[in-house]
């Protein structure tokens, strides 16, 4: 696959976006140093965001040590008639599985245990194939990347199915249920990779495919 | 600030020449096929419309409960906020802090933003705090989650339908058409037209 045709960038320009207004502002004229804000919406402007492969990495080694006990803990417990019954993600999956009920099972399934694992995966990639300056499909990386970026909030779902079920479910004796650890990692799980997500930047992909 | 007549591609960096885009129009990076720009018809009208009614359907998805559950004769209800509150008592806080910002606070700041920045624009007059208020929400929107608690509560009521009776309540009704709107100010928002606005009333 041979590198694309050369495309004049921002950054080679002297120039970057901003990141919240998309203004084109020169990098040249502030003071070594300071921090350059946007003339038009004051957000801090950068070439590239700072460290972000750094920053990439590091979260996402927190995502993966938060994504097991988010896995192997309940994230709720069921008491009903003075029976208790703990529930992790993966037993709400198959519970629906026993059921019958095929499309919840896959959408749950998708949503909390694919979709996180997932991104760690793609992001890691990624953020692997920029540091080893690959050349390979610049293009269908940045849309991976685009995608990864989307579909990650909905991992927010199971927290949500818990909250209803911790609210709605509290008659004492008769039924009960409690949220569990898990769904704090599960929850830390979300949040932390919606943050890697964000502090990965896909210009960088482009830096090295066109060897500048 | 002379403003230069090029933008950049959010995704790959490509320099891309700024041209008069038709209302209707979606203009797409040349390298990585990225979205540069989107442009709705009346995008001004439009997405202050969606937020007015986005900001009716939030207040009453936030007073009445949006489920009720029957066992044996007793029953529960459950509104956003005693869901946070339900947590809170289970032990966990960080989790309630979690439900509380991304299906009341982000979507509240949101559509409070929204409607500070583009009703003065419909009238013709420049918003104040301007900078700020966009900052804001393009901080808060990606934590704006009410598709996903919609999703959330669909999943809830196949779950506890084997155990007992789901009474759905009136604000079940408003979460799906806070969604539909919600959705479609975002779609509809246009950062560019709004600084464009903005600079020509200045």
């Amino acid at each position: 696959m041979s590198a694309p045709a050369s495309v004049p960038t921002a950054l080679a320009a002297g120039c970057a976006s901003c990141h919240e207004c998309g203004l084109l502002c020169r990098l040249a004229s502030h003071a070594p140093g300071a921090a350059l804000r946007c003339p038009r919406c004051g957000a801090e402007i950068h070439g590239r965001k700072p460290r972000s492969l750094e920053r990439t990495w590091a979260l996402l080694l927190a995502a993966a040590i938060c994504y097991v006990p988010a896995n192997v803990l309940p994230v709720m417990s069921v008491t009903s008639v003075g029976r208790t019954q703990s529930d992790t993600i993966l037993s709400g999956v198959v519970y629906f599985v026993q059921h019958g009920d095929w499309p919840l099972a896959v959408v749950i399934f998708t949503a909390s245990v694919f979709v996180p694992v997932l991104k760690i995966v793609i992001l890691a990639y990624l953020a692997l194939s920029v540091q080893r300056g690959s050349r390979w499909r610049p293009a269908e990386r940045t849309r991976l990347y685009r995608i990864t970026e989307a579909v990650g909030r909905w991992s927010m779902v199971d927290i949500y199915v818990v909250t209803i079920l911790v609210a709605l479910v509290r008659l004492g004796a008769l039924a009960t249920i409690q949220p569990e650890l898990g769904a704090v990692f599960f929850g830390a799980v979300v949040v932390i990779t919606m943050l890697a997500a964000e502090s990965f930047d896909p210009r960088l992909i482009w830096d090295r495919a066109e060897g500048t | 600030m002379s403003r230069e007549p090029w933008m950049a591609c959010h995704h790959c960096d490509a320099l891309h020449r700024r041209v008069e885009l038709p209302e209707g129009a979606t203009a797409r990076c040349r390298r990585c096929g990225g979205v540069l720009r989107q442009r709705r018809r009346d995008a001004l009208q439009r997405t202050s419309a969606l937020a007015v009614a986005a900001a009716i359907l939030f207040v009453v998805a936030n007073v009445f409960p949006f489920l009720a559950f029957d066992m044996q004769g007793r029953t529960t209800q459950t509104t956003l906020a005693s869901g946070v509150l339900a947590l809170r008592a289970g032990g966990y806080v960080e989790l309630a802090a979690l439900v509380l910002f991304t299906t009341i606070l982000a979507p509240g700041f949101q559509i409070a933003l929204l409607l500070w920045l583009l009703l003065p624009l419909r009238w013709g007059r420049v918003p104040r705090r301007v900078p700020e208020a966009f900052r804001l929400l393009r901080r808060v929107q990606p934590w704006s989650m009410m598709e996903v608690f919609l999703l959330g509560i669909l999943v809830a009521i196949v779950k506890l339908s084997g155990m007992a009776q789901v009474v759905p309540g009136i604000a079940l009704w408003s979460f799906v058409l806070l969604m539909v709107a919600l959705a479609g100010a975002v779609s509809s928002f246009d950062g560019h037209e709004l600084w464009d606005r903005v600079e020509a009333l200045r």
